[in-house]
């Protein structure tokens, strides 16, 4: 803080006034600090701080074999952490050329469109409350339950879920599972139309957030933007489409783009979304009927834990669960990139391996953390309330910004 | 979608570039080649602007450090071209007592917090940039924390050695 622009500022005739929004400010919903220089309402300049939950991620991981990273990544976005899950999982899995069995993607395909489903409610009924309309809000959370209890049956944990393993899942779908999600696509679907009822032509609605933070989509791409936001620009680059990972491409659904990238639009791209996830579990759980029974991991036993049994009455099993554990698994030596498309953007892990039992670097490119840097310049000239609800549908997670 | 293959990209570098780029190869399909400090600024410019190409949106800015080279601190950059659908990753690596290095700020806007982020980790120094200052770090810190001399743990701890865990 010693040389920051504004604090060494002492100018006695200054006319502005200099404003601490965050880093523990409720409206902002996660840690974050801007210092703000205020014509009255209305903001001059900002100068972002980030870093306050930074846990070293990166260095971290240096230091962990693989099958540990993954707690690591749920810490990231923890809206829907199923989804980095996930993209770790199928990084190491191109790192080492592991092929999953379609039943394995179509699952993964279900918690990951169920975990942007979550994401995107929370921002949408968030925005709500930033507006003043706080029933939208309470509809959605109840909603969000429903996914974390599908989560718990399928994994065990809620909000960290640390959910699958290289090469597959744990454990198969049980019953209740199916019968949730079933139940999940029944009721859902009523109440996000009544959300959009409350919302989509509210004219108290509409007045708030159409024309904030309006952006362009040549400033959108030379900030890096990605994800929904982007998207509200009138880009149409979604990583599941351009670069299709775990079987995307076996699936039928729109990518909603905008038009002026302002707050209502995100809004609009994020509840469009939302419909087309549905549309994506829906095809996933007819397709899971066609593939075979019981079939929830590659057949990778020296990446893939055996079962507990075995590893007491086999002795394969116990040389390959001691090798996995200790790490001394031969990886190749090389570097690989992989992105997927998170609740925020392209999620990517650029891992460089130099076949050691714990990665040699490995890299997030973390969506919040790129989305957010626009925050500050693009507040200049804004009114404060409006700055408020462009951060809440700009979706930053502390947790990605920090890593 | 893809309308460009990586030969194209390789050829059209090679053209105009000759051997101020090293060999690409491609680890898992992605264009990858090193080149040097002097070159970086205009092999992404011409990456950026050329009419084919078009590689206008940068993915990713990071660094990482090999102490064992004589060169021993990288910045790799991997950029996307959005209309033909591919990705490429250049690498350049800098004497390790003094990184210096172009920004890329004056190309993408966006490159300015991935810089600041590698200068906070590994100390590269990127020239030209506007507000090169810690980002995630807090701003007293006086070491570069990724790079590999720098443990992870407080190294006088006796209950957590390495050998307790087989490693």
């Amino acid at each position: 803080m010693t040389n920051h622009p504004i604090f060494t500022d002492n100018d006695p005739q200054k006319e502005t006034i200099t404003l601490n929004l965050g880093p523990t400010h409720p409206a902002t919903h996660g840690v974050f600090q801007n210092i703000l220089e205020m014509d009255g309402e209305r903001i001059v300049s900002g100068v972002s701080t980030i870093g306050y939950i930074h846990r070293a991620f990166e260095k971290i991981a240096e230091h962990r074999p693989f099958y540990q990273i993954t707690p690591l990544t749920d810490r990231m976005n923890y809206c829907s952490s199923p989804i980095n899950n996930m993209g770790w999982h199928m990084t190491v899995e191109k790192l080492l050329g592991i092929e999953t069995p379609k039943r394995v993607d179509y699952l993964r395909v279900i918690v990951m469109e169920l975990a942007r489903i979550s994401d995107h409610l929370i921002c949408n009924g968030i925005l709500g409350v930033d507006t003043g309309a706080f029933t939208g809000f309470l509809y959605l959370m109840e909603e969000r339950e429903h996914i974390y209890e599908i989560y718990e049956e399928i994994c065990g944990a809620r909000l960290t879920t640390n959910i699958g393993r290289i090469g597959g899942f744990e454990r198969d779908f049980n019953d209740i599972a199916f019968a949730k999600i079933k139940q999940f696509l029944v009721k859902f679907p009523p109440i996000l139309k009544e959300f959009e009822i409350l919302f989509n032509r509210n004219r108290i609605f509409i007045e708030r957030t159409s024309g904030v933070g309006a952006v362009d989509p040549e400033t959108a791409l030379n900030y890096s933007w990605s994800g929904p936001i982007l998207r509200a620009t009138g880009v149409d680059y979604d990583v599941r489409v351009n670069e299709p990972y775990s079987s995307y491409q076996d699936f039928d659904f729109d990518i909603p783009v905008g038009t002026s990238g302002d707050v209502y639009d995100r809004y609009i791209v994020r509840n469009e979304e939302m419909w087309q996830s549905l549309r994506i579990i829906e095809q996933a759980l007819q397709k899971i009927e066609k593939e075979p029974k019981g079939v929830f991991h590659a057949d990778v036993p020296e990446f893939y834990l055996p079962p507990k049994e075995e590893v007491y009455n086999n002795m394969e099993a116990l040389i390959y669960h001691f090798k996995i554990v200790m790490g001394e698994i031969d990886t190749p030596k090389t570097e690989v990139y992989h992105a997927v498309e998170g609740g925020n953007g392209e999620l990517g892990f650029y891992l460089v391996n130099d076949g050691g039992r714990s990665p040699y670097r490995l890299h997030f490119r973390r969506p919040s953390f790129i989305n957010y840097q626009m925050y500050a310049p693009m507040s200049a000239g804004m009114l404060l309330s409006d700055a408020i609800i462009n951060m809440s549908s700009l979706n930053v997670i502390a947790g990605e910004l920090d890593a | 979608m893809g309308k460009l293959s990586n030969q194209q990209v390789v050829q059209s570098l090679t053209s105009k570039f000759g051997d101020r780029i090293s060999v690409p190869n491609e680890p898992f399909g992605l264009l990858t080649f090193e080149t040097s400090v002097g070159n970086i600024s205009e092999v992404l410019r011409f990456l950026k602007e050329d009419k084919e190409l078009k590689f206008n949106y940068l993915t990713d800015i990071t660094g990482i450090h090999f102490p064992e080279q004589e060169l021993s601190i990288g910045v790799i950059y991997h950029l996307h071209s959005l209309s033909n659908n591919i990705r490429v990753r250049i690498k350049v690596f800098l004497d390790g007592m003094a990184p210096h290095i172009p920004t890329a700020t004056s190309l993408w806007e966006g490159a300015n917090w991935m810089e600041r982020e590698s200068y906070d980790f590994f100390g590269i120094i990127f020239d030209g940039h506007p507000n090169l200052i810690r980002i995630l770090n807090v701003d007293d810190m006086t070491v570069f924390p990724m790079r590999r001399e720098h443990p992870l743990e407080d190294p006088n701890r006796v209950d957590k050695k390495d050998y307790f865990f087989g490693r």
